[in-house]
């Protein structure tokens, strides 16, 4: 069987409509009939990523693939990079502004629950140059 | 506890959702920190929060909650309150703030259960 393949633009600017993608991501997985566990740890992941493309990664885009067996999400962006990939996976560990704690985010959870509710996570980052993170969730 | 019993209790207004409002809820969680919900929170069917924006109802649709309770008498404006229809998510706001919300729903049989 061919995967399903879909493709998100997230704008960089519009902190109103950072969880579009993953919403769109999320109601298709229901329409396909997958459990609704794995939709809901899919969707937290991709949420997750969604927020930080938009927060940190100036916008980017977000690309899945869909088949029986797995689901994978990439999400890309052409921002400030991660200087310290290990560091920013530590809980707590965040760079977030305050103008983005007062939108509820930036407790430095992100990268980590993504972790948690995947089963492979990728991150590829360069300084100056951008992030890609790659994320697998094999349905079981 | 059906989320008509909350909104009494909160003696809350219905935002929008009427037709789930006999629904029955048995968890809920209270933050302001989007963040912290996404990573602590499990199981639970309502949250209520001080935080007025569209990440409060994209958050709640992304962990499958039925029911967001806005405290201290915060009004959503109509772009959040359409983001919750089409999510069949109910809204209801109360004056009470986030310590006595809780409580109250609490003393009347809602469970917690936010933690690792
Ligand atoms: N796409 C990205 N581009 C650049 N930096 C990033 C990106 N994603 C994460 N980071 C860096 O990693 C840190 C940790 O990210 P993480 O998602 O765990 O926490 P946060 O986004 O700061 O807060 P939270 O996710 O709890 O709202 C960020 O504060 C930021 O410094
Ligand atoms: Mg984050």
């Amino acid at each position: 069987m061919e995967p399903l393949v879909l493709h998100y633009d997230v704008s960089g600017t519009d902190f109103t409509c950072a969880g579009e993608a993953s919403g769109k991501i999320k109601k298709t997985l229901k329409e396909l009939g997958f459990p609704a566990s794995l939709i809901r740890n899919v969707a937290i992941a991709v949420y997750e990523g969604e927020i930080n493309l938009v927060i940190h990664g100036g916008g980017g885009v977000i690309d899945a693939e869909i088949t029986p067996e797995c689901i994978s999400i990439v999400l890309t962006d052409q921002g400030p990079g991660i200087p310290d990939i290990a560091l920013a996976m530590q809980e707590g560990y965040s760079t977030a502004p305050d103008n983005v704690r007062q939108l509820g985010f930036g407790a430095g959870m992100g990268l980590p629950n993504i972790k948690k509710y995947t089963d492979e996570m990728i991150i590829e980052s360069e300084v100056g140059k951008g992030t890609t993170i790659r994320l697998k969730v094999f349905v079981k | 506890m059906k989320i008509s019993e909350i909104k009494s209790i909160l003696e809350a207004d219905l935002i929008c959702g009427e037709e789930f409002i006999e629904n029955e809820v048995f968890t809920a969680c209270g933050s302001d920190m989007m963040s912290d919900v996404l990573a602590y929170v499990k199981e639970q069917a309502v949250l209520l929060s001080g935080l007025v924006n569209p990440q409060v109802v994209r958050t709640a649709e992304m962990m499958d909650m039925k029911c967001i309770v806005f405290v201290r008498g915060k009004q959503p404006d109509e772009d959040i309150v359409e983001l919750a229809k089409e999510r069949e998510i109910v809204l209801l706001r109360t004056k009470f703030e986030m310590f006595t919300s809780c409580g109250l729903l609490y003393k009347n049989g809602l469970k917690g259960g936010c933690g690792v």
